[in-house]
């Protein structure tokens, strides 16, 4: 038994569901940008000249200031939006010629973390996490193990029922992650993830993307925060006034003692969760012998 | 309401206040439909009974001779003529004493045949299939005894029906109308509730949704409220045709026949409910599938 793919036996989906994009060529970039340049109407260009390319099981940030194209830039990559002009490639198809109809498939393999959480409020936390499962036709006897053990790993065993306006931002936070890494997508996005909790769920959500990107999710992280972005030290891509620059990874900037020391409390607390993290999300479901080897993540949608 | 014929929808549509009207809007189409679809198959009975009924006969009407000694020697002849017509089978003479009891209406019980010159009747009827031209019938016996009359039945009989089938294709045009205004009454509320929930179907739509499956959320629920009010509007229409049926049972006539249904015209209404939902979820479906086209 697998979390990490929904094989044809636990899967009943209808024959039109069953459009699973395949990777073109495993070697080739999980996303391309050429020349990309969106507008919106009749708009100024907020993107311009994109050219860019994530390789299978990176890991980025995408940094710039507020208005530079973040968002822009991930609502291209998760099929949101379509350019104004140049090429977009995603798991080796090119999104101008790939038919509608497939595009769902391609959707299905990245997990999107928005910045709004985007969660339908008129369902419950459990529901809201179910949902790329259901789209995708599990069994509802599938949707219940996984949605159940997701939801208990990120600390929401006792919300499960809870609808989304009764729980606070963090928790809501976590019921959105929850729902986009449930599919176990190839390209994890997030916008902002770190926008709504403090900075020790910061940082237990900045590991959590890490696990999932060591099990070979590629992952892509939209933020300000760039006390993360210096601590992780994962590549870079910078956007400013709609032009991407890519930095390559730097070593990782660990919590200075002094600073843990001069810092006072709060440092000192967010240094010690986030090495506690480590312990605490150690046993992710995915990366447990429950869910089987992470290299089945193949036979995912 | 009507929650109990709903699956499971990722789509907050059981709170939509615009659907709520929905199935009364459909209660009052099935209804409607139920009324025309009964006039209509009322209506065909009775061409049909007509039809049968009154095809194939005729009435020859010998006019009263000045001279009153001269009618029985006209009768003789006319039915000379009509015994060599081939396509006649049987003909009688319809005998004074009835002639005016069939008067009595008219004149009273006063009349007497003595005072009061009758014409003499004859009541013909044709070979099954066969064709007579009135006319030249007419012609023809009018040479032995001018003034008499052929009444071809098939001639008001004709217009009468063919009335009926107008009224009845009004009837189905009506139907036709119902039909329309059903499906634009689900294409509105369905993209009312596109817009209502277009977030949300943003949100289904960017974690890998099929169209389809968004759509199969508003088929369902357009099936679930098209199916409650078609049975509603039939729980209506049912009473209100046995209510007319049991008023025209009272009335005694040639005219106004009974309203008895078939066996088989009770099952095409009784199919009403369920041909209205499937138009609805259909109509929902497809609505929905278009409006999604427009998306990435």
């Amino acid at each position: 038994m697998a979390f990490s793919g929904l094989n044809n036996e636990e899967s009943n989906r209808s024959e039109d569901q069953v459009i699973v994009a395949t990777d073109r060529a495993s070697d080739e970039a999980i996303v391309r940008f050429e020349n990309v340049g969106l507008r919106y109407g009749l708009g100024p260009e907020v993107l311009k000249d994109v050219n860019f390319a994530l390789q299978k099981g990176s890991f980025h940030f995408l940094i710039g200031e507020s208005g530079a194209g973040k968002s822009s830039l991930l609502k291209l990559i998760y099929l949101a939006l379509k350019p104004s002009r140049g090429l977009i490639s995603l798991f080796g198809h090119d999104i101008a010629t790939t038919p509608r109809p497939d595009l769902p498939a391609l959707r299905r393999r990245v997990g999107v973390v928005f910045q709004e959480f985007k969660l339908l409020n008129h369902l419950s936390a459990y529901d809201n996490v179910a949902l790329p499962l259901r789209v995708a036709g599990a069994r509802e006897s599938v949707v219940k193990k996984h949605v159940s053990e997701l939801l208990a790993w990120v600390g929401l065993e006792q919300h499960m029922q809870a609808r989304p306006p009764t729980l606070s931002g963090g928790q809501q936070q976590r019921v959105s992650i929850a729902r986009a890494i449930i599919a176990r997508p190839r390209l994890l996005l997030a916008d902002e993830p770190t926008g709504n909790v403090d900075d020790v769920m910061g940082f237990r959500l900045m590991h959590l993307f890490e696990e999932l990107n060591r099990l070979g999710t590629t992952v892509v992280i939209a933020t300000h925060n760039m006390q993360v972005v210096e601590r992780l030290g994962h590549g870079r891509l910078l956007l400013d006034d709609g032009r991407l620059t890519m930095e390559n990874a730097r070593a990782k900037v660990a919590p200075k003692a002094e600073n843990l020391v001069a810092g006072g409390r709060q440092e000192a607390l967010v240094a010690a969760e986030a090495a506690a993290a480590a312990d605490s999300f150690g046993k992710y479901p995915g990366d447990s012998e429950t869910f089987g080897d992470p290299s089945s993540l193949k036979n995912y949608p | 309401m009507f929650k109990f014929i709903s699956r499971r929808s990722d789509l907050p549509l059981d709170h939509d206040a615009h659907s709520r009207f929905l199935p009364w809007l459909i209660a009052f189409m099935v209804f409607l439909a139920v009324l025309a679809m009964a006039g209509m198959f009322m209506l065909n009975t009775i061409a049909e009974r007509w039809d049968q009924g009154v095809t194939g006969t005729l009435t020859v009407q010998i006019s009263p001779a000045e001279d009153p000694s001269e009618d029985d020697p006209r009768l003789q002849a006319v039915l000379k003529v009509l015994a060599s017509t081939k396509a006649i089978d049987r003909y009688e003479v319809i005998s004074d004493e009835r002639v005016l009891k069939l008067l009595e209406p008219w004149l009273g019980g006063v009349a007497n045949s003595k005072d009061l010159p009758l014409p003499r009747l004859v009541d013909v009827e044709l070979h099954s299939g066969a064709q007579l031209n009135a006319i030249k019938l007419t012609n023809q016996i009018n040479k032995i005894a001018p003034g008499t009359r052929v009444d071809d039945h098939r001639i008001w009989l004709d217009r009468l029906v063919s009335l009926i089938r107008t009224v009845q294709m009004l009837a189905t045009a009506v139907l036709f109308f119902i039909g329309f205004a059903t499906v634009g009454t689900v294409v509105f509320t369905t993209r009312t509730g596109l817009a209502i929930h277009s977030e949300a179907i943003e949100v289904l739509h960017l974690i890998g949704a099929q169209d389809a499956y968004i759509a199969r959320q508003f088929a369902s629920r357009a099936l679930a409220l098209g199916l409650a009010g078609g049975l509603l509007g039939l729980a209506l229409g049912i009473p209100t045709l046995m209510g007319i049926g049991y008023l025209i049972g009272r009335m005694d006539g040639f005219l106004v026949p009974s309203l008895q249904l078939g066996a088989y015209d009770w099952v095409i209404v009784g199919f009403l409910p369920i041909g209205v939902a499937v138009i609805a979820t259909v109509t929902a479906r497809m609505t929905v599938l278009r409006s999604l086209r427009r998306m990435l």
